[in-house]
């Protein structure tokens, strides 16, 4: 008789959390350990550890804190925690860390993962460990091509988004003739992949592309300066894929070559405000990028980055809003199913249309996990233009979510 | 093909004032100063806290060399007499002090520097016009390469050092006090590393693992020189920045250009073990 009883028990809570209605009923609910641990992988103290780093387990937190304070006693999850790791931007590191979270440290999902390299390496152990895990700051399209699996979800931006954003455009302006230089590791070629691809179908094309030795010891691209103006036909705009302080560097440079007064504009791959703030916005007034997300575009986000400055210091980067947006729809997911089962949160998130701070038009799509959202043209102010610090950029226009990504690829099969 | 071995030389440049301040270090004490990086990216930090690029030049190599005589004097010397690794090993844990201090002051970003003013011009050369600033950087290598030289070829104390480095024992017995040059010759390689920080500020990235990077092409460029020899050292640098150059703007693959210093060290050392200018260790 006893032993009915309990049945019974567990079958009620189990219908109480799956019901999908109210909230999961009382904490005990169906929690693996009681609690949801995240993890933070990034770089934290490297090239990307500015625009990612210690900032993005701020931004977790800040997630963290929001979710507490929105369901205050109705929270399914009463215990939150967050680990962060430092992984050096090498792909090996990248592995073991991961499998550590998720398996000593009883991680739930893992978040951020700049470097494509890196980034690839902990889609595997997420579809072997069958955890969640969400990529923020890597640019690669494989995340939802080829490496595409169930567990996976790639959040912010990929190459296609920036290759399409701003190849396109600037070709449109009247740039049809190229040059490229890139770093040559997975994140530069698939960027130069996806800018030629858009190049050409805007009309223009790629006059040389030079791989650059990555990393570059020597910090010094003023060989690939110097040919670009000396390159048949001239070239009308260097495409430059460098990132971090490769980037500052190259900029740096191309002022220093005096390339603009000599007819070859500049055009950013990928860039980010931290990147801005080190070059100052008069080294890259004028050039034109695509951008994730702004922290002063509208009250929504400037509410966030206020909150964030208070606790960092600094305005956000696309990839710290990205990062407390996926912690967030995280913890929604769990409130909502009452479990932290990744194939129930799978479930739960596949097709669903989303719209925070980040988000704008958001949809987690079904068939490749890509999660679409509006995407921005931006243009770099120059610095008598800029009224407050760190508001260094103007939005040119929005991209819809429907055309800043591409279609879901066949390589996909999850 | 002009211009991109003028291009070559700027950067032999900062590899020549690294590797001229290692190479000398490691002569007069035998001490593969690893931390020579980490003061190449000190300078580089020191000449934002300076009043203007001037100052920077003249007061962050005085300031380095006063900071390195002081590391020599409490903590490379007490090692002098062990197995050259613990001094390696010490030189390598500064380094990672350095690097973390400076990105606890000043953070991982890069930190911007303008181009000096009266430098932000271009130079024509006629087939081809080149930054003011770059120019300047070669002039100035350049110049301290030579005075360098002038220095321990041509004058007395050049004369202490180089007997010094070659046979201490013997010049020791000459009645001249070796140990008393040691620090100040520390102190001066130190002094040029920061040099080599402070021109680098306004042409490259300035973050805190700018030196890290460097160090290992300039240990490279040391070897293929020949560890100690000072004229080697000098000459591999420029000969490696120029290859570097040549190798960026005319193959297609980035590959060959990051493995050149490397490939370049490894032939040198199956034909020559002691390196193009080293001469042979002759046994103790």
């Amino acid at each position: 008789m006893r032993r009915w009883a309990i049945l019974c028990a567990v079958a009620l809570t189990a219908a109480a959390g799956c019901g999908g209605g109210g909230p999961a009923g009382s904490g005990s609910g169906k929690l693996s350990d009681g609690k949801v641990v995240f993890g933070v992988l990034n770089d934290q103290s490297g090239v990307y550890a500015q625009l990612s780093g210690k900032n993005s387990v701020e931004a977790v937190e800040m997630a963290m804190a929001d979710y507490k304070a929105k369901y205050g006693d109705k929270a399914v999850v009463k215990e939150l925690a967050v680990e962060s790791v430092d992984h050096q931007n090498k792909p090996d590191i990248a592995n073991a860390k991961a499998a550590e979270l998720y398996d000593r440290k009883a991680v739930d999902a893992i978040l951020d993962v700049p470097t494509s390299s890196a980034a690839l390496k902990v889609a595997d152990v997420a579809k072997e460990k069958k955890k969640l895990y969400f990529n923020i700051t890597a640019a690669t399209t494989d995340l939802t091509g080829k490496a595409c699996n169930k567990y996976t979800f790639h959040y912010a931006y990929d190459t296609y988004m920036l290759a399409n954003g701003t190849g396109k455009t600037v070709t449109d302006q009247g740039a049809k003739n190229w040059y490229l230089v890139y770093p040559d590791y997975q994140f530069g070629q698939d960027m130069t992949a996806s800018f030629e691809a858009a190049i050409k179908k805007a009309g223009g094309s790629v006059v040389a592309k030079d791989p650059a030795p990555f990393p570059n010891a020597s910090g010094d691209f003023s060989t690939y300066l110097l040919k670009a103006p000396s390159l048949t036909p001239k070239p009308h705009v260097l495409g430059t894929m460098q990132a971090g302080a490769e980037l500052v560097a190259l900029v740096k440079q191309y002022n220093e070559f005096k390339l603009r007064e000599k007819g070859v504009g500049l055009a950013v791959g990928l860039m980010f405000l931290t990147d801005i703030h080190s070059l100052t916005p008069d080294a890259l007034a004028g050039t034109t990028y695509t951008d994730a997300w702004y922290w002063n575009y509208d009250l929504k986000s400037r509410e966030f980055a206020d909150r964030f400055q208070k606790e960092t210091g600094t305005r956000p980067t696309f990839a710290h809003a990205a990062n407390y947006s996926a912690a967030m729809q995280y913890l929604e997911a769990v409130q909502a199913t009452g479990t932290d089962n990744a194939d129930e949160i799978v479930k739960y998130l596949e097709g669903r249309t989303v719209e925070d701070v980040f988000l704008r038009n958001g949809k987690i799509r079904a068939e490749d996990h890509r999660v679409v959202h509006d995407a921005y043209l931006a243009q770099v102010k120059p610095s008598k233009e800029v009224a407050e610090p760190w508001d260094y950029v103007k939005v040119l226009k929005t991209i819809p979510a429907a055309e800043a990504f591409r279609a879901p690829s066949a390589d996909c099969k999850l | 093909m002009a211009q991109h071995i003028f291009n070559g030389l700027v950067g032999g440049s900062f590899l020549a004032l690294v590797a001229l301040g290692l190479a000398v270090i490691f002569g007069m004490l035998r001490v593969v100063n690893f931390a020579h990086g980490a003061i190449y990216m000190l300078g580089a930090f020191l000449a934002l806290s300076m009043p203007s690029f001037w100052w920077a030049l003249i007061l962050v190599p005085l300031v380095l060399a006063a900071g390195g005589m002081v590391l020599e004097r409490t903590l490379v010397h007490r090692l002098a007499k062990l197995d050259p690794l613990y001094n390696f090993l010490l030189t390598f844990g500064l380094t990672l002090i350095f690097q973390d201090l400076v990105k606890w002051r000043f953070g991982v970003q890069s930190t911007p520097y303008p181009t000096p003013g009266g430098l932000t011009g271009s130079v024509d050369f006629g087939a081809f016009d080149f930054p003011a600033y770059r120019v300047f950087v070669l002039a100035m290598a350049a110049l301290i390469c030579f005075g360098v030289w002038f220095l321990l070829s041509r004058t007395r104390v050049g004369l202490i050092v180089r007997a010094s480095t070659e046979r201490p024992e013997l010049t020791q017995a000459l009645g001249i006090n070796v140990g008393r040059w040691v620090t100040p010759v520390f102190g001066f390689g130190c002094a040029l590393a920061g040099l080599a920080g402070v021109l680098a500020a306004p042409m490259r990235a300035v973050h805190p693992l700018m030196g890290a990077d460097l160090i290992i092409v300039v240990f490279a460029v040391v070897v293929i020189g020949g560890l100690g020899s000072i004229f080697g050292s000098v000459a591999a640098a420029f000969v490696i920045g120029v290859l570097q150059a040549l190798s960026e703007a005319y193959l297609d693959s980035a590959l060959v250009s990051q493995i050149l210093v490397y490939l370049v060290m490894a032939v040198v050392l199956l034909w020559r073990p002691s390196g193009l200018f080293g001469r042979e260790e002759s046994p103790a």
